[in-house]
């Protein structure tokens, strides 16, 4: 091989490397491995009712969170699916947690959530919340979590109402993500059943 | 504040409108024109939904006072994410603000300064609504 193909090659092998290492803030894809999972950030917010909402109550839960807004059309696509799986999946231990990135914070998000009939918890997001789970830059931006509190996916824009599906019934199926092992797949002893509604706590 | 929290480029550009030329009492037309990344739309000044927002324009007090604006016509566009079409402008565009000049108009140069707030999206995204800084050069004379 002439010095010219070997730099040559040598200049693209090292721009494929520079691409693929090039920090990307909010990969998006399916689930990841369990190996790939890192904890989700906790945050504390408040709900309709002045309720302060931890992440980490909803430990031991399928929790998908939502970053969305009522000006974005597509979060609005999104939201009748996340209400049948809040009403289907509950029970099996599943939460939607919508953290609405509205300026003016309740004012548009109340009457929004009571025409739209949402019945998963809704919270006003700040930007510590957003940086916290990576640089957000649009919206919707979704977040799966399995019931160990881990990012198992996440999704920026929208995307099929059947991957979302997907992803939580693997999720609250799979026996490695129940916290309690005894109690079977997909089933924590104490929660199974309790479903988690609008306005109250998980 | 919360929109602060996205880390968004600009999607609409501007150019920067040309010098307005104007006599005391006489009313001139401002131009801005306004580009739109492809694939990407914000809604029109008159959005087809209450919680969209819209697209505006503002000047801020000076020699010149803005008597109005004319919006290109909106485009009806029907996107994936939703049942109805959008009132939404996409491409290249331009804003016209009718400004008069008061009679007392101070007379010389000076830089009028406005704000463009947007809120863009493409098929399957929106980006957080935007404020530009947008500012015109004025000439008073005689």
């Amino acid at each position: 091989m002439s010095r010219i193909h070997v730099a040559a090659a040598s200049a693209a092998l090292a721009l494929l490397l520079a691409s693929c290492s090039r920090p990307s803030s909010l990969p998006t894809g399916g689930l990841k491995s369990q190996a790939q999972r890192k904890p989700a950030p906790n945050f504390t917010l408040k709900d309709a009712d002045g309720n302060a909402v931890n992440l980490t109550d909803y430990r031991g839960k399928v929790v998908l969170v939502n970053f969305w807004a009522t000006w974005c059309g597509p979060c609005e696509a999104e939201i009748p699916w996340f209400i049948e799986f809040e009403k289907k999946y509950r029970d099996q231990g599943f939460a939607v947690l919508g953290v609405s990135m509205d300026d003016d914070g309740w004012k548009s998000v109340r009457p929004y959530v009571a025409s739209h009939k949402i019945n998963y918890r809704i919270m006003i997001g700040s930007e510590v919340v957003s940086q916290q789970f990576g640089e957000i830059e649009s919206l919707p931006t979704s977040f799966v979590l399995d019931r160990e509190g881990r990012i198992a996916s996440n999704h920026v824009g929208l995307i099929d109402k059947v991957d979302y599906q997907n992803e939580i019934v693997k999720l609250l199926q799979d026996p490695r993500n129940s916290v309690d092992r005894g109690a079977g797949p997909g089933v924590v002893a104490g929660v199974a059943g309790a479903g988690v509604r609008a306005g109250q706590r998980p | 504040m919360r929109a602060q929290a996205f880390a968004q480029g600009n999607v609409l550009n501007f150019v920067p409108p040309r010098k307005v030329i104007a006599k005391p009492g006489t009313a001139v037309d401002s131009v801005l024109p306004l580009e739109l990344r492809p694939g990407y739309h914000v809604n029109s000044n008159t959005p087809s939904d209450e919680y969209l927002i819209p697209l505006r324009l503002t000047w801020n007090s000076g020699p010149l006072e803005a008597a109005g604006f004319a919006f290109p016509q909106p485009r009806m566009e029907k996107y994936s994410f939703s049942e109805k079409p959008l009132s939404v402008f996409t491409g290249d565009f331009q804003i016209v603000t009718h400004f008069k000049a008061p009679a007392n108009a101070a007379r010389g140069p000076a830089t009028l300064t406005g704000k463009l707030r947007y809120q863009a999206c493409n098929n399957s995204m929106c980006l957080p609504p935007k404020t530009l800084d947008v500012s015109l050069q004025v000439e008073i004379v005689k």
